[in-house]
């Protein structure tokens, strides 16, 4: 399975992603690379195997549903690379 | 006091013979003096590492210690550390200073331990050889032309260079232990959930563990027996109590079954590296083991494997990167619309193999591919995991080679990601089941490294751990230094 550029380009849209164009034939041929190795699982039986998602083959645990965490915005906000009044800055979304 | 064991520095600080701060100042010295030449470190906290030191002291001296108060250690740039850059060895988190600790460090921090820095490693832990990292490739210790492995390249050569006592790791496909074989040094991966992933940047949420390297394994005990346990705050960490096991290892011998699968020693294994890891089986045996070969049927499939789950996982992880609420943002990237601000930050914020591996996993994710193979790949990860259990049905542990050849050449498989994969072979299984793992010295290929791996059922780190113990006290390759760092 080979990709083409213009595979490339559908997936960097989808992981909100840039290639550079002088880039992205190499990045076609190496991901195709991947992929025809990964090809390989294609061949083995397994009718009837449950998928394993998880090495812990338990239920995930509940807690009581209380507020743990206090508030520490001011905190967190000194790794925002742009904050104004408390709010995270981001290019204009509504016109 | 870099030659010496975990233990012995413990007795002598102990005994007062020598103080925490003349210890950490040791350490430091030598990363100042050989750290230039090997790159193992992003962030050296000397100013830290000083004041934790001078607690320890007081510490040691009210008789409030532990077994590991006044120890220095060095933690892999993915574990959050308050107040100090936790950059993943990437430029997304080069101006990121974490705001708290991860439990592995917070535990360690409690024990005592003093942390003397962070160590670089491949990006995001996505590579073999730690020439992924945004801060440049980590040197081996032992041939500085050749790579120390990764991802946990730089806590390997750290402690192969005796630059600190012991460093911790992440193993997500061989991380911890690949570059202990490389590097030549004693690393183990507990079983999954042992060491809580709370505050260590994820790649692939369903394979990451925490571990650590050290010279011997009685000091990878000591260590692991201070940062496992349960954390209410990881929701995969195991409710299970942690065992003592620096006594455990202790415990007099006894006769244990040991599977070698013959598909480890299959062609592609340098036969010299085959030789090395064949006469460690043969010393195990003389302490009392009956060796059984046997056969893992879908060995030869982790790899494929391993590289649909693993970028699947990773490309949903590394969606939070978007330059929005830490991390790096594009300069003059507000002017854009919202999708191109998000590709740019992203697209010079990861560097080539990052992305690499989250186009792979959009790829196996997305609509029309997912059941061909993601779904597939989880089929066939519940077929490996059956094939280690059903092994361990027979055996007590299973053992092999770490790697399919001593350490590589800087730069000799960065174009060719494929080679590059093939290098967990032999570490991968361990993590699609999620088992305790270790690799320690065996041997020399011409004066490089060679690591023996050994594979234990869910939560066998003590048999592990006195496997290695054991074959520690009959052998003396875990006490070779690389020459110039004795």
């Amino acid at each position: 399975m080979s990709l083409a550029e213009q595979d490339i380009d559908k997936l960097c849209e989808l992981a909100r992603l840039e290639i550079d164009a002088d880039e992205i034939g190499d990045v076609a041929k190496k991901l195709s690379d991947i992929v025809d190795m990964v090809s390989q699982l294609s061949a083995v039986p397994t009718d009837g195997v449950e998928p394993m998602a998880h090495p812990l083959d338990r239920p995930q645990r509940l807690r009581d549903d209380v507020v743990t965490e206090t508030n520490l915005r001011e905190l967190y906000q000194r790794n925002a690379p742009a904050v104004e009044r408390g709010l995270y800055l981001v290019p204009k979304v509504i016109e | 006091m870099h030659d010496s064991t975990i233990a012995q520095l413990a007795e002598a600080l102990r005994a007062r013979r020598i103080s925490a701060v003349e210890l950490t100042r040791h350490f430091l010295d030598r990363i100042a003096r050989h750290d230039p030449a090997l790159n193992a470190f992003i962030t050296v906290t000397e100013d830290e590492a000083l004041r934790a030191a001078e607690a320890a002291d007081r510490r040691l001296a009210s008789g409030d210690a532990s077994a590991l108060t006044g120890i220095p250690i060095a933690h892999k740039d993915i574990f959050c550390t308050e107040g100090v850059k936790t950059s993943c060895g990437s430029r997304m988190l080069d101006n990121f200073v974490s705001p708290y600790d991860a439990t592995a460090v917070e535990r360690l921090k409690a024990a005592g331990m003093v942390m003397l820095g962070k160590t670089n490693m491949d990006e995001f832990a996505m590579g073999s050889s730690n020439e992924t990292s945004w801060y440049g490739p980590v040197k081996n210790p032992w041939d500085t032309t050749r790579v120390p492995g990764g991802s946990s390249g730089g806590s390997a050569a750290a402690v192969a260079a005796r630059l600190a006592p012991a460093a911790t790791g992440t193993d997500t496909g061989g991380s911890i232990r690949q570059p202990a074989a490389l590097s030549g040094v004693t690393g183990i991966k507990p079983t999954y959930g042992r060491v809580s992933r709370y505050g260590m940047v994820a790649f692939a949420s369903s394979l990451d563990q925490a571990g650590v390297f050290a010279a011997t394994a009685e000091d990878a005990a000591l260590v692991l027996e201070a940062m496992a346990g349960f954390d209410p705050r990881d929701s995969t960490s195991l409710d299970e109590p942690v065992p003592p096991y620096a006594a455990e290892i202790e415990t007099p011998w006894e006769r244990l079954k040991i599977g070698v699968p013959k598909n480890f020693f299959d062609e592609g294994l340098d036969p010299a590296y085959a030789e090395a890891v064949r006469a460690a089986l043969a010393e195990i045996e003389k302490l009392g083991a009956d060796l059984v070969t046997l056969d893992l049927e879908y060995l030869h499939l982790s790899v494929p494997t391993y590289y649909v789950v693993a970028p699947a996982e990773a490309s949903s992880n590394l969606a939070r990167f978007d330059g929005v609420r830490y991390g790096y943002r594009s300069p003059g990237a507000e002017q854009l619309d919202l999708v191109t601000f998000y590709k740019r930050n992203r697209a010079e914020g990861f560097g080539a193999e990052v992305k690499r591996r989250i186009l792979i996993g959009t790829y196996v994710l997305s609509a029309g591919y997912y059941d061909a193979y993601y779904l597939k790949a989880q089929r066939v990860r519940k077929l490996i995991s059956e094939d280690f259990a059903r092994a361990f049905r027979e055996v007590d542990l299973l053992a092999g080679p770490t790697t399919p050849t001593p350490a590589f050449g800087l730069g000799q498989k960065t174009n060719d990601p494929i080679q590059m994969y093939l290098n967990d072979i032999y570490t991968i299984g361990a993590n699609l089941a999620g088992l305790p793992a270790m690799s320690i010295p065996c041997g020399f290929v011409d004066n490089l490294p060679v690591g023996l791996q050994l594979i234990g059922p869910p939560l066998a780190e003590s048999r592990l751990l006195k496997t290695a113990h054991y074959f520690q006290k009959a052998t003396d390759w875990h006490r070779r230094v690389p020459p110039g760092y004795e």
